[in-house]
């Protein structure tokens, strides 16, 4: 190893080199920090956000946490329909989300799952509030201080919360009491959140509303576990009487009531779906983008009839590798021209070739549908000229031949600009040099003229590509259904299905395939043999 | 050398005129003949119509008019690559993404050369150019002087027996292009392969030709050997354009057979020896190399005529001493004298007499 270099003042005259070279790349990094920012905010974090939808499923959860942790131990084979404990726990998690008016938002989450589940959730939602009401008759019936709100606010309040909304003006969020929570567990869980919802949602004081039917059957509950808890500041008598009492009631049957608003809660599907998802996380959405489907038995394939994504993919690369070479037939000539017209010329052909770019999209893709379609101008052409029957006119639109030729047409340019600033670096002298050597112009051309404009078919090649895989507003337009993209589907999911997770689990794939590719040309060709000019 | 009559000549050119846009005529009735083994010079400064000849002979343009000739066969309609013409080009013209052997192996590939003969001729060409071990590198991996090399092995390679350069060391530096004008005299001398060689460089063309042709607007104004070109120049552009030269302008007042005198536009009288000029009283420009000036009026001929002159600036260049003289009104005469013991350095406001032996003054078209 050779001997480090030494600085004057002692130093290795790297870390020297390193110090007076910081100020110049922190000066460098200030310059561009506007632009960095505004792509990190702007760009960066939410691509970010959308692509983790793909698998966040934290809807489920947050929905009904307590059916959750009831359906935890719940196994379809020996149990087809769980138990009374998981309904109630439903019961009470519905009635908790039908208030807050989120119940449908998790019947669609689930409804991209199983088929139907969403009109289950949305008929349930209106029946909730009913059930259970028998149970709340009895405790009514034993004590008519149970309908009472104050009664309630006494068992379940915590004595400074009492204290505070007693002088306070406006009344301070509910705060439950570590009694109630020792004594009535689930009742105290459920109170809260009926707290909750009607303080922060419905803007009334717990201690003027009665509670909902599924605090009666937490209590029930409650009381059939520890007939005697004790709560210091509980009216007298009141929860000894009821603890007395339950024993006798009619017990709550939520599984009947549930099972009589739909039929569908008493399926195991519907079950089976719910547990499937009820993590976190989930590789669904991606399963779902490759037409693979997540069972409580594990991963299958998707229905025939519902297996679009990967065909979808395929087509999209096809199309794109096809619209990619029509523009290197099609550009390549064009750019030799311009590259060997004397200058005058070449810079009018070069105005022509742009000249689309100042066209809207728009306008040129609909230009395309007026040409192409069957009663165009082109089938009129063909027509006439007799080439064509009038009774069998081409098809050329709406199909994968529309979008192939529009999206050839407004990529063109894409090709032919970087194709025409390499071409331009090579010198007419080594055509020159080929042919005094004996070659002809075939083998002038194909053994050195191309092999030197290979970097200029890489950079073109490359762009057209990746712009059209992700194409959108063309196949749309001239599409049909044979021709649209995976980028149009995408879009669908987007803005009309809104089914995020699966639209960000697409673009995610998307995104890898084409840094999948990137990195196969970069190992088969080499990025530093991509040249836009120069 | 003696003229070679374009029906023998291994390189004619008849009457041949070309002209890029149908208005303007770049070479103008050009004839030239080039016999076996010759090595020839288009020298002219840029735009004269050098370049073109040379891309007419290779192929990559055609004539307007007139008849080009190879060995006795007229090639007009014959395409660059069936012409069997080695090129050597400025900017060198290796193909960049092939190695120097594949550079080389090119032109034997496409005559459908076997593999073996092919590799002993690309190692043969590169010995040649002292470049055997350079045969895995790319273009890019050399410096210009060694892309040179290569590109006139690759010329050569296929054996061919005329070679065309055009300006091949015009991107050199001067040292190597000193170099190179040598091994490629050397080279061509001892291949007896004919070459026609453009340049715009006048050392690089008295050093390497066996003949020069001085071009200026589209036509040659003289084609002869270096030394009839340095001191027997046929027309004024010729003298201006080759060497160094000091002109004088006036008309001729005395003509002979060998002698004349010129009265200068100063009124000074001079002698001269007439060369292209015609009768009494016709304006000429008289032409005399800075070398060949005396101020030593001792040896010159008796009744030999002098110029006053006044010394303006002397330099000092080494070899030799260069003295700028204001002489017959004119600030620029210059006059340069070797670098010898006894020689006088004239120091500026002297004033001296010149003068010259007639030979050495010609008297040129106005």
């Amino acid at each position: 190893m050779a001997e480090q270099m030494m600085a004057a003042d002692g130093r290795t005259l790297k870390s020297s080199l390193n110090r007076a070279l910081r100020r110049q790349k922190l000066r460098a990094l200030l310059l561009i920090t506007p632009l960095l920012l505004f792509i990190l905010i702007t760009f960066v974090v939410p691509i970010g956000q959308m692509l983790f939808r793909s698998v966040e499923n934290q809807i489920v959860g947050d929905t009904i946490p307590r059916t959750v942790e009831a359906l935890a131990d719940w196994d379809a084979a020996t149990d087809p329909v769980p138990d009374e404990d998981v309904f109630r726990a439903f019961a009470a998690d519905m009635m908790v989300a039908v208030e807050e008016r989120i119940h449908t938002r998790l019947g669609s989450r689930l409804n991209y799952e199983t088929a139907g589940i969403s009109s289950q959730f949305r008929r349930s939602g209106r029946d909730v509030e009913d059930m259970g009401e028998e149970l709340t008759a009895q405790f009514t019936a034993l004590d008519p201080a149970w309908q009472d709100p104050a009664t309630w606010v006494a068992l379940m309040a915590d004595p400074d919360w009492i204290a505070d909304s007693a002088t306070a003006q406006t009344e301070p969020a509910f705060i439950i009491s570590d009694a109630a929570r020792d004594a009535l567990p689930r009742t105290a869980d459920i109170y809260a959140d009926f707290a909750r919802v009607t303080q922060v949602i419905n803007t009334d004081s717990p201690t003027e509303e009665q509670p909902w039917n599924v605090v009666y059957i937490a209590l029930y509950q409650d009381l059939i576990a520890n007939p005697a808890p004790q709560i210091a500041g509980a009216p007298d008598g009141l929860l000894g009487a009821a603890g007395a009492a339950v024993a006798g009631f009619v017990a709550p049957d939520m599984r009947a009531a549930f099972v009589d608003s739909d039929a569908g809660w008493g399926s195991t599907a519907t079950w089976q779906t719910i547990q499937t998802y009820s993590p976190a996380y989930t590789s669904s959405y991606f399963l779902n983008s490759v037409d693979l489907k997540q069972t409580p038995d594990g991963i299958e394939i998707a229905p025939e009839n519902q297996q679009i994504y990967v065909k979808l993919f395929i087509r999209t690369l096809i199309m794109s590798l096809t619209i990619m070479v029509s523009c290197i037939l099609l550009g390549y000539p064009v750019a030799w021209m311009l590259a060997n017209l004397p200058s005058r010329q070449a810079n009018l052909m070069l105005i022509l070739v742009l000249l689309p770019f100042w066209t809207s999209l728009l306008v040129r893709t609909s230009a395309w549908k007026v040409l192409l379609q069957q009663q165009g101008v082109i089938n009129d052409l063909l027509v006439w000229v007799g080439l064509v029957g009038d009774e069998s006119r081409l098809t050329m639109i709406n199909n994968a031949t529309g979008t192939i030729i529009a999206m050839t047409h407004i990529l063109l340019p894409f090709m032919i600009l970087p194709l025409y600033s390499v071409m331009k670096t090579i010198p007419p002298s080594y055509l020159r040099a080929a042919k005094s050597l004996g070659a002809t112009n075939w083998t002038a051309f194909w053994r050195v003229y191309f092999p030197q404009s290979v970097p200029g078919i890489g950079a073109g090649s490359i762009l057209v590509f990746i712009l059209s895989i992700g194409y959108y507003i063309t196949p749309e337009i001239v599409g049909g259904t044979s021709g649209i993209f995976i980028s149009n589907r995408i879009a669908y999911h987007i803005s009309s299905s809104l089914n995020w997770g699966l639209a960000a689990a697409l673009g995610t794939i998307l995104l890898a395939v084409v840094l999948a590719l990137y990195w196969a040309y970069d190992r088969i060709v080499g990025i530093d043999n991509v040249k836009l000019g120069g | 050398m003696q003229q070679v009559k374009n029906d023998e000549a291994f390189v004619a050119f008849e009457r041949v005129q070309k002209s890029y846009d149908g208005e303007t005529l770049v070479v103008k009735d050009l004839n030239l003949a080039i016999p076996k083994g010759e090595f020839l010079t288009l020298l002219g400064p840029s735009g004269s119509g050098k370049t073109t000849c040379l891309m007419m002979l290779a192929g990559f343009e055609t004539a307007t008019h007139g008849d080009i000739r190879l060995d006795g066969v007229s090639v007009n309609n014959i395409p660059p690559h069936k012409r069997g013409i080695g090129m050597v080009f400025q900017n060198y013209a290796l193909f960049p993404h092939m190695t120097v052997g594949e550079n080389l192996s090119f032109p034997l590939e496409v005559r459908k050369m076997g593999k073996s003969e092919r590799e002993a001729k690309v190692k043969r060409a590169l010995d040649m150019v002292q470049m055997g071990d350079f045969a895995a590198r790319r273009p890019a991996q050399m410096s210009g002087g060694q892309q040179q090399r290569v590109a006139l092995a690759r010329a050569l390679v296929f054996e061919p027996e005329l070679v065309l350069m055009d300006e091949p060391l015009g991107a050199l530096d001067k040292q190597l292009r000193e170099t190179l004008q040598f091994e490629i005299t050397n080279l061509a001398h001892q291949l007896g392969i004919t070459v026609v060689y453009v340049t715009h460089d006048q050392t690089e063309a008295l050093t390497m030709s066996d003949r020069v042709a001085v071009f200026n607007d589209g036509r040659i104004q003289q084609l002869a050997t270096p030394d009839d070109l340095y001191e027997r120049p046929q027309n004024s552009f010729v003298a201006q354009f080759i060497g160094e030269n000091n002109t004088l302008t006036g008309v001729v007042q005395d003509i002979s057979d060998k002698s004349c005198t010129v009265r200068l536009d100063s009124g000074d009288v001079i002698d001269a020896m007439p060369v292209n000029v015609g009768a009494v009283g016709d304006r000429t420009k008289v032409s005399i190399r800075p070398e060949r000036v005396e101020i030593d009026k001792t040896r010159l001929q008796p009744g030999a005529h002098t110029l006053k002159a006044e010394v303006l600036e002397f330099i000092y260049m080494g070899d030799i001493f260069r003295t700028r003289l204001r002489v017959a009104g004119m600030d620029d005469f210059v006059i340069k004298t070797r670098n010898a013991p006894d020689q006088v350095r004239l120091t500026p406001g002297t004033k001296i007499d010149i003068g010259w032996l007639a030979q050495d003054c010609r008297a040129l078209d106005a």
